[in-house]
């Protein structure tokens, strides 16, 4: 091959880096055989405590991934393609994409759906720009029960650009009506609302959005999705933008990633959403097929004016989760979003049994909620470790004066049995 | 590879038809939850059985070109083997099962120190493969660490009271660079390529003022040249106290050559899905970890992984200066994971013969087929070379047409139609793992291309002929939206 | 190329053409034969005011996006409707029905600045070199 280049040895295809581009140093490691390397990381596997049983949910969620998922996703025709810019011999990863998108419409009651974007908290960022883009306005109101997480990423990303933000305050678990309807003007391009909120409260926003869009202002609400196999979609309420965080739809914790942020829309802004999105269309001969579509608000054409400097979305996670959603179906959806909220109900009534406990009541939950302890929550919790529960997420994390409150989630895979456990645990800390 | 269409899945529904039976509630308390909250619409998710579920997406895998069923030399995009042990350690359940709150619980690192070991050593790994300070694994792909890079960027000069607007971009950069810039509120200012592929340092010299803020350079860059100036270029932004933004999609050409942190670049990102080697995916998730230098150093997304006196990790938050949180947790933790690995199964040693194969592999490609296509910039490249089919447009074929006479022959087409600087570029990377059979078939196909171009250049307009479709109506796409199977 | 003889012309592609006190604007057939098949155009919102070489539509075709610049600075009185459904009329008729909006002009003397179609052919010859 060297000869065919008319070069002597490799060294000199490298002639362009200069002796002062050296680099000062290289000293890594040597090389490790396959085995070597699966020993120390199962070593590395074993030090991270997965044996507690997890009562943590926050917008992450420990539900059951069935085998079906990665079955089929560890197919290498699959996993090891890429973004398909030639659609003739990439039809599979597009007509999975844009079945994606169906179900993620039929989930939200929404028009149009993109092909995913990387994960909940940046898909809210870009529903939020996405809002500014269409009405050109510059002041977006929050509500408190939106993710803190998420939040500090809308900030951060923000932070250059000259745009004002003003959190709205919560009320009773849910948002406050009046806050909005005092703050709503014709300046306020979007507000952005959760169900269920991050302190598990869920809500109706349908009398927000008719507030907002009174005054021309859009509602980008970020959801849950198991919970609507059951609760009320945002397309029923007349949300204008839908994003969310899609670990729930088939994908492992895996402590933070990848994820999937999914959003979906009405057809008239579809111009205006970021990501990637596939469309059906026919080939020459008239047979239906699926292309990437609309690219002509995306980055590698429009440069600086793009939607969104996003370059691939997360399609392997789309994949699974609508693999997942293929599986699970029509009705198993609408059963496994009960049996999460049945389950969660029977918690709340053991754990308000306990005294001195307060499970907050003031607003209905899904399977998430939050519960005043007698005392630190975050110390309460590292006792619970110890018995062998994640016992939930202590608010003070995120929240000051919130010392005595947690937020408890339970999923389909919580069994009674460990629930009983679990409180009689709490009850004989809090005893103590 | 199967070439007839597949039914959409919403067509094999049956009424009543299930495909995954849920664990039971075992409880009696039904949640009380008030009409107005309920769901009112039926969710049209399909209806089927599992074998329907794994005959429908198996049929459907089957109708794509990957890199374990054909060769992929998509230019830019890195489409190298992804070695299988990284998948088998992405599935170990310490991992897999660890929630991303447990170490923000108090004392809850103890919990994920595991998890967190990988960061931290993964992290000290790519900044001796770099030549960097430090780097934030948050950033989710290449893109969002662009963007996370040039937020620190926009951060130092807000710190430093410097009121800057432009970031310089080359005309031929990959189009997320403007985007990026522009997203973080900056202008843009395009510099030319010189005739030798580089950048034109003549045209770089007038654009460069007190308002500029930064460049972002890819080196090598979308010609697959490696810019022999960069020591001066860095040092003429330097001198308006602009910063140097590395664009790592081509790191993988200089691994052991030449470390960005040392010729002058003060940020960078990395692709880990290129050259770390975690798989594609068909389109993410990526992974996009952020190196800096000392200058961006507080300005690091956070939290950040620290090793403590008693060699324990945590998680710090306490950086006043930072931009803040990039993203939801610590990264693509898997997607890392499988990074971390490959970087211990090759070494330094192994990493550094992966870039020389590289090198190689594209400069036979480009040797071998230099007489039949025009070779814009006729000098040694890197990683990847860039054709232009200006030669067989004369004969009526189009670079598109030779990218389907290629899907026909059992090859992923090349990158084509960039970069923008080459009318109808072919841009081939054939990456270190192909064997050079498979790039001796490669290159056999692109000259019998040339041959039919020139004694039957109509034939290509009907190819592929081979796939389940022919060309898709792109105009009808965009015209007629039609984006879900309900609406 | 069809280029139309008392048109006026921008060096990104623009004509106007002068109709009594209004003058019409739109993409030369050049633009529309670069862009390929157009699929969508964004048109501006009746009643604003426009500066000269400002932003005033945006074209999209399946490969390209393009932002249409105003060559006379005014207020916008009229848009072509017909082109949210029929986008493809630009490609099919670039100087007439293809027409983008109606301004009424706030000082003709920018003319100045635009190419006649002699000009403006001669700058097509030196672009598509």
């Amino acid at each position: 091959m060297l000869q065919k280049i008319g070069v002597k040895k490799i060294d000199d295809l490298f002639i362009d880096i200069k002796p002062q581009h050296k680099p000062k140093s290289f000293n890594l490691p040597k090389g490790k055989s396959e085995f070597e390397v699966l020993e120390y990381l199962k070593s590395l596997s074993a030090k991270n405590s997965t044996q507690l049983v997890p009562f943590i949910g926050g917008g992450y969620y420990d539900h059951y991934v069935p085998a079906v998922v990665s079955a089929l996703t560890s197919r290498g025709e699959f996993f090891t393609a890429y973004t398909p810019y030639q659609p003739e011999c990439s039809q599979g990863t597009l007509q999975s994409l844009f079945e994606y998108q169906s179900m993620i419409c039929a989930m939200t009651d929404m028009e149009v759906s993109n092909a995913s974007l990387y994960e909940g908290g940046t898909a809210l960022y870009e529903a939020v720009m996405m809002a500014l883009r269409i009405t050109g306005r510059k002041k977006v109101l929050v509500d408190g029960g939106v993710s803190p997480i998420h939040k500090k990423i809308i900030h951060s990303y923000t932070d250059n650009l000259h745009y004002e933000f003003v959190e709205t305050p919560v009320i009773h678990g849910q948002a406050s009506r009046a806050a909005i309807k005092e703050l709503l003007n014709k300046d306020i391009a979007a507000v952005v609302v959760q169900n269920p909120n991050f302190f598990g409260a869920i809500d109706d926003y349908t009398d927000i959005v008719d507030m907002a869009h009174k005054c021309g202002a859009l509602v980008v609400e970020s959801v849950y999705p198991i919970s609507l196999g059951i609760l009320k979609t945002p397309g029923e309420m007349g949300v204008d933008i839908v994003t969310g965080e899609g670990q729930s739809l088939g994908l492992a914790l895996n402590f933070g990633g990848p994820y999937l942020g999914f959003m979906a829309t009405k057809k008239e802004f579809v111009r205006k959403m970021p990501g990637r999105i596939v469309g059906q269309t026919v080939d020459t001969q008239g047979r239906r097929c699926y292309v990437n579509t609309l690219q002509a608000r995306e980055q590698h054409i429009r440069r600086e004016k793009a939607t969104s400097n996003i370059c691939t979305n997360v399609a392997l996670c789309a994949i699974q989760a609508v693999i997942f959603m293929s599986l699970v179906g029509k009705q198993g959806f609408k059963e496994l979003a009960g049996i999460n909220a049945d389950k969660a109900e029977y918690m709340k009534q053991c754990l308000a049994k306990i005294k001195g406990v307060e499970v907050k009541r003031s607003s209905p939950t899904f399977n998430e909620f939050t519960v005043c302890l007698p005392k630190d929550a975050s110390s309460v919790v590292e006792v619970m470790i110890k018995k062998g529960f994640a016992a939930g997420f202590p608010l003070s994390r995120y929240y000051k004066g919130m010392d005595n409150y947690m937020i408890v989630a339970v999923t389909e895979k919580r069994t009674k049995a460990e629930i009983d456990a679990y409180v009689k645990a709490l009850g004989e800390i809090l005893l103590k | 590879m199967i070439n007839k269409l597949v039914p959409l899945i919403f067509d094999d529904s049956v009424k009543g038809r299930r495909g995954y039976v849920n664990p039971p509630s075992g409880v009696d308390t039904k949640a009380p939850i008030p009409q107005a909250y309920l769901r009112k619409s039926e969710c049209n998710w399909p209806e089927v059985s599992e074998l329907d579920v794994v005959r429908h997406f198996t049929r459907l895998s089957r109708m794509n070109y990957s890199v374990d069923t054909h060769f992929y030399p998509l230019g830019s995009c890195t489409m190298k083997y992804n070695p299988r042990i990284t998948e088998k350690i992405a599935q170990l359940s310490g991992f897999t099962d660890l929630h991303p709150l447990l170490p923000q619980l108090k004392h809850g690192e103890k919990f994920a120190q595991g998890a967190l070991q990988v960061l931290y050593e993964m992290e000290q790994l790519l900044c001796e493969i770099t030549g960097f300070k430090a780097f934030t694994m948050q950033p989710l792909a290449g893109a969002h660490g662009e963007l996370s890079g040039v937020m620190m960027i926009a951060a130092y000069h807000k710190a430093k009271g410097n009121n800057k607007k432009n970031i310089l971009v080359p005309d031929a950069a990959h189009g997320t660079n403007p985007a990026t810039a522009a997203i973080v509120g900056y202008e843009i200012v395009s510099v030319k390529t010189a005739p030798n592929g580089e950048l034109d340092i003549e045209d770089l010299k007038t654009k460069v003022n007190q308002d500029t803020a930064g460049m972002m350079m890819t080196c090598p860059d979308t010609h697959g040249i490696f810019q022999s100036q960069i020591d001066q270029i860095a040092e003429i932004i330097h001198a308006v106290d602009g910063l140097m933004y590395y664009d790592g999609a081509n790191l993988n050409a200089i691994l052991g050559r030449c470390r960005p942190g040392d010729v002058g670049f003060d940020v960078m990102h990395i692709n880990i899905h290129k050259t770390f080697s975690a798989p594609h995916g068909g389109g993410g998730p990526g992974s996009g970890p952020v190196g800096v230098g000392e200058r961006l150093l507080p300005f690091l997304p956070i939290s950040r992984v620290v090793k403590n006196t008693d060699g324990d990790f945590a998680l710090n938050y306490d950086y006043p200066q930072s931009v803040g949180y990039v993203a939801s947790f610590y990264g693509n933790f898997s997607v890392i994971l499988k990074a971390f690995a490959y970087t211990l199964l090759l070494g330094g040693q192994g990493l550094k013969e992966t870039s020389d194969h590289a090198v190689l592999n594209a400069n036979y490609v480009r040797a071998c087929l230099k007489d039949r296509y025009e070779l814009p910039y006729d000098r040694i490249c890197m990683h990847e070379v860039v054709f232009s089919a200006s030669e067989q447009v004369k004969r009526g074929v189009h670079t598109l047409d030779i990218a389907k006479f290629l899907i026909d022959k059992g090859f992923h087409p090349p990158t084509i139609y960039f970069p923008m600087t080459v009318k109808e570029a072919i841009m081939i990377e054939p990456t270190e793992t192909e064997s050079r059979q498979s790039i001796d078939e490669f290159i056999q196909a692109m000259i019998e291309a040339d041959e039919l171009s020139k004694t039957d250049p109509e034939s290509f307009h009907n190819m592929p002929t081979t796939m389940p479709i022919s060309r898709p109506d792109d105009v009808k796409a965009a015209k007629d939206i039609n984006t879900c199977y309900h609406c | 190329m069809e280029i139309i003889e008392h048109y006026h012309y921008t060096k990104d592609h623009e004509w106007v053409c002068i109709e009594e006190d209004l003058v019409v604007v739109g993409i030369t057939d050049y633009a529309q034969s670069s862009l390929g098949d157009i699929t969508f155009v964004e048109l501006p919102a009746v009643d604003t005011e426009v500066e000269q070489f400002e932003e005033l539509a945006s074209v999209e075709s399946v490969k390209a996006a393009s932002d249409i610049f105003s060559p006379l600075g005014g207020k916008i009185v009229d848009v072509n409707h017909n082109l949210e459904e029929e986008p493809g009329l630009i490609n099919r008729s670039p100087y007439d029905r293809g027409w983008i909006a109606k301004i009424v002009a706030s000082d003709m003397d920018q003319l100045g600045n635009l190419m006649n179609a002699e000009e403006y052919e001669s700058f097509l010859a030196t672009e598509q070199e």
